[in-house]
């Protein structure tokens, strides 16, 4: 095993000087992602310029048995990106080329580093766009979207990351380079493509992303709906899905959200409902108006006591500039806050806000809900303040709990954040040993020493055994054979 | 059958051959082992049309579930193959084989929310949920799909499913293969409500499905002459079934899966074209050898669907590192290599 300096100077020969980042000051903005509570300094932050690059760094902390980090934009919401003190950060910004587009077979071949949007903005003028649009689009990066699946507004109706990514070039942390899927559709062997979506950076280094596009619709519009009650909403959500429509877009805000946003964005969002729902028609715009017709009354029928529909395209964007804008309102409005991302059965979600409404008395922090009600992912805002003894940990004892209840209903921990590693402890609530044993062994088939993105995602089993004693889940111990530390 | 006897059988030692309707037995590599029957282990587990999700056990019948979501008003919309054999759920997402809507719906795949599987060593697993949107732990779920039972015998299944279309229309057009494949890729790059296409012996199809005025409208963008209601049906049907004259006979039938844009591929042969243009059948008794390479010429792969020469493999090899990837994997869910012998790879 080479010695961390040793490891310094192979990187040093592989790296442009200003590539390579050693310096305590210089390594800061590298500390944490989007999650700002979890922070490290990692040994060293490598930038390679292009695959080789890529190839040549994994090959030598490979050799040098050193972890690895991978980093796109560093937007992630569950410190997936967080460094490993003994490990090398590889941010891959700078791998940020465009290498193919071509509108007629409607697709685009990009680095990992470019930014979603960017290829939105390349396929624009060909009438197509890039369908996922995670709220981050401006920053995130197609490396980070693969990592995480990530979706957006839109994704009810056009897909998540994995519906829309026909093609991978990845490296593996021996330096082999995989090409998974291609430009003709299912390719052979195992899915591979769709294991390595959502992976979190723990099976190989995405270098390359192929992605389908979408013909942009000749039209949409949205409705803004008000309800004096949040379950209503929840009510009135189920009914459009009953009555044969899939929303472009569906989207709900309860009043602490809309009271964050509308000064902010200037939305012309109803501060007197306890709830809005965004709910989105695209298409021909006789398609639109038919469908607009068919939701409105819906909405209507479900007890809707105000409803607006987006007259012009400016007013449409301005609709949906407020429910993007959430997150960063939210830091307006409180020093710090917490996002969580339970993906509950939709049923469930009138159970869910009765419960986090209790949570807010409980442990003395205020939460305010944003929801992609189509799919059923919440995310509840947590507000507190880091600079406040206490706050942080009671911020995340009611996150976990919000989670625990998550996976009670039936749902899941992380709907597109991620497990990262915030929520390595939630894992252990939703799988047996012998499936978190399955993952194990799944990134050693990619990863056998297991140095690609260590003690994220997937928790030990030593952790899970340590939660069991914490959370006796239905009367059981979950990890009964293995031994309490 | 109960979980315990699967278990049992698992444990006993030996290699099994999972099969549920049998409807694809002859897709994959030759069969071996013991037949586990799964068809026995049936039903709907629960359906909740609003939250637009099914879960149901790996043995119930397709048919069983495309009438209980018609009921609703929903649908499997990547329209899972038949074959006009008593097909099963679970042999539905061991082939990962998707009908004449993949293109514009997706695979089978896409729809994939959650699997409870029974690996090798008997232990039951669950990947994923009923949820549609789910990033905790690796897509082990999507990684069943299309596995040919290799990984595990898939005991219970979650699908994400969709309303059916409101309105919809069969239009089609007489154009030869050139043009016909230009003007399919210049209609994909346009909104339009096409959710499937079938070019054949000179004649283009198009399905458009949607919202009434869109069909509308549609119908009137692209002209065509409108095929009768009953006759789309029954075309549509026997393409996802395989049951028109295309397919019949004993010629080894072949499908090549290449980017849409790919020009005619002049290869000797009837050709049928789907997807668009991404999904080429392919009759006749070539040379593999020959096939294979125009299919990767063009950027895509050909696998031997029926019949033909299959002792050498029915699927197009995958190159060194991803084959050891794809080794090790096997080696994780079934170790003991007890699951469908060679119906994936010849000696895996
Ligand atoms: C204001 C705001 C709004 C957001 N809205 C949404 C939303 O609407 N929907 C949504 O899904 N998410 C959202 N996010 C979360 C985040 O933007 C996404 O997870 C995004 O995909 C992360 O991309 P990134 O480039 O910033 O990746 P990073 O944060 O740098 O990394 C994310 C993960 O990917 C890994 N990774 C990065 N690049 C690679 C690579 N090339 N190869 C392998 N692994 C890699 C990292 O190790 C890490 O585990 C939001 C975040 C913020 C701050």
């Amino acid at each position: 095993m080479t010695t961390p300096d040793g490891l310094l100077r192979e990187l040093r020969a592989i790296l442009s000087p200003v590539s390579l980042i050693t310096d305590e000051e210089l390594l800061r903005p590298y500390e944490c992602d989007g999650l700002s509570a979890y922070r490290r300094l990692p040994l060293a932050v490598a930038l390679p310029e292009d695959e080789a690059q890529v190839v040549a760094v994994l090959k030598a902390c490979h050799r040098a048995g050193v972890p690895v980090v991978p980093r796109g934009a560093g937007t992630g919401l569950s410190a997936g990106s967080m460094p490993h003190p003994q490990g090398v950060l590889l941010s891959l910004t700078k791998l940020n080329r465009i290498l193919a587009f071509d509108p007629v077979a409607r697709l685009a071949v990009v680095q990992t580093g470019v930014r979603n949007l960017a290829i939105t903005e390349l396929a624009a003028p060909h009438g197509l766009y890039y369908a996922p649009d995670p709220s981050s689009q401006i920053a995130c990066t197609i490396g980070g979207n693969v990592a995480e699946n990530s979706g957006g507004v839109h994704c009810l109706k056009y897909g998540l990351t994995l519906h829309n990514v026909l093609r991978l070039r990845v490296v593996t942390i021996e330096g082999e380079i995989l090409e998974l899927g291609s430009h003709a559709l299912d390719a052979p062997g195992y899915d591979l493509l769709a294991l390595l979506i959502g992976s979190e950076g723990l099976l190989g280094i995405v270098t390359e992303v192929t992605v389908r596009l979408t013909p942009r619709p000749q039209a949409a519009r949205v409705i803004m709906a008000s309800f004096d009650d949040v379950r209503k909403a929840g009510e009135a959500v189920a009914a459009v899905i009953a009555a044969g429509s899939i929303p472009a877009g569906l989207e709900m805000m309860d009043q602490g959200a809309v009271a964050a946003v509308e000064p902010f964005v200037h939305a012309g969002y109803d501060l007197e409902a306890k709830a809005i729902l965004l709910c989105e028609s695209d298409g021909t715009a006789q398609e639109v108006a038919e469908e607009i017709a068919r939701m409105l009354a819906v909405l209507e029928q479900s007890g809707a006591n105000g409803v607006r529909v987006s007259r012009d395209e400016a007013e449409r964007l301005r609709f949906w500039a407020g429910r993007k804008a959430a997150f960063p309102s939210a830091g307006r409005i409180s020093p710090d806050y917490y996002c969580m991302d339970g993906t509950i059965p939709r049923k469930g979600l009138g159970e869910m806000l009765t419960a986090i409404a209790g949570m807010e008395q409980k442990y003395g922090l205020r939460c305010i809900n944003v929801f992609h009600a189509g799919d059923g992912n919440l995310h509840p805002l947590i507000l507190y303040d880091a600079n406040v003894a206490g706050q942080l940990e009671r911020t995340e004892a009611f996150g976990a709990e919000i989670l625990s209840l998550s996976v009670a209903l039936g749902g899941t921990i992380t709907g597109e954040h991620g497990v990262g590693f915030e929520k390595l402890n939630a894992m252990c609530e939703q799988f047996t040993t012998d499936e978190i044993r399955a993952f194990h062994a799944v990134k050693r088939a990619f990863d056998p020493p297991g140095l690609l993105n260590p003690v994220k995602a997937i928790p030990s089993l030593h952790r899970c055994a340590e939660m069991g004693r914490m959370h006796v889940h239905q009367g059981a111990l979950k990890f009964p054979e293995l031994e309490r530390l | 059958m109960s979980l315990e006897t699967f278990r049992e059988r698992i444990l006993k030692g030996g290699s099994l051959r999972i099969r549920g309707g049998g409807s694809k037995d002859f897709y994959g590599g030759p069969l071996a082992g013991e037949v586990l029957e799964v068809a026995g282990h049936r039903g709907i587990v629960s359906y909740e049309p609003t939250e637009l999700v099914i879960t149901a056990r790996a043995g119930t019948p397709l048919s069983e579930l495309s009438h209980v979501l018609a009921e609703r008003g929903q649908w499997l919309a990547f329209e899972p193959p038949a074959f006009g054999g008593p097909a099963t759920l679970g042999g539905a997402v061991a082939s990962g084989l998707s009908g004449p809507g993949r293109a514009s719906h997706g695979a089978l795949r896409d729809f994939v929310l959650g699997v409870k599987v029974m690996d090798g060593e008997g232990r039951e697993l669950t990947f994923g949920g009923q949820v549609m949107k789910n990033v905790a732990g690796f897509d082990v779920s999507r990684l069943m799909a299309g596995s040919i039972g290799t990984l595990g015998l898939i005991l219970e299944v979650s699908l994400k499913v969709l309303p059916l279309p409101v309105a919809q229309a069969t239009v089609r057009f007489e154009l030869p293969e050139g043009p016909a494949l230009e003007t399919l890729n210049r209609w994909a790059a346009q909104p339009l409500p096409v959710t499937a296409t079938a070019w054949e012996e000179g004649l283009l199809t198009v399905r458009l499905a949607g919202a009434e005025a869109a069909v509308r409208s549609a119908c009137d963008t692209l002209g065509g002459e409108r095929v009768p209601e009953a006759e789309a049906t029954a075309h549509w049907l026997g393409l996802r079934d395989q049951t028109r004259a295309f397919f019949a006979g004993d010629a080894p039938l072949w499908r090549l899966a290449v980017p849409s844009i790919t020009p005619p591929l002049d290869l000797p042969g009837a050709t049928l074209i789907e997807w668009g243009g991404a999904q080429r059948w392919l009759r006749g008794e070539q040379i593999a050898a020959g096939i294979r390479d125009a299919a990767r010429r063009a950027g895509g792969h050909a696998t031997v669907f029926r019949g033909g020469d299959r002792a050498a493999g029915v699927f197009t090899p995958l190159p060194g590192p991803l084959d050891v990837i794809q080794r090790r994997l096997k080696a994780v869910f079934d170790p003991r290599a007890v699951f469908n012998p060679g119906r994936l790879l010849p000696d895996l």
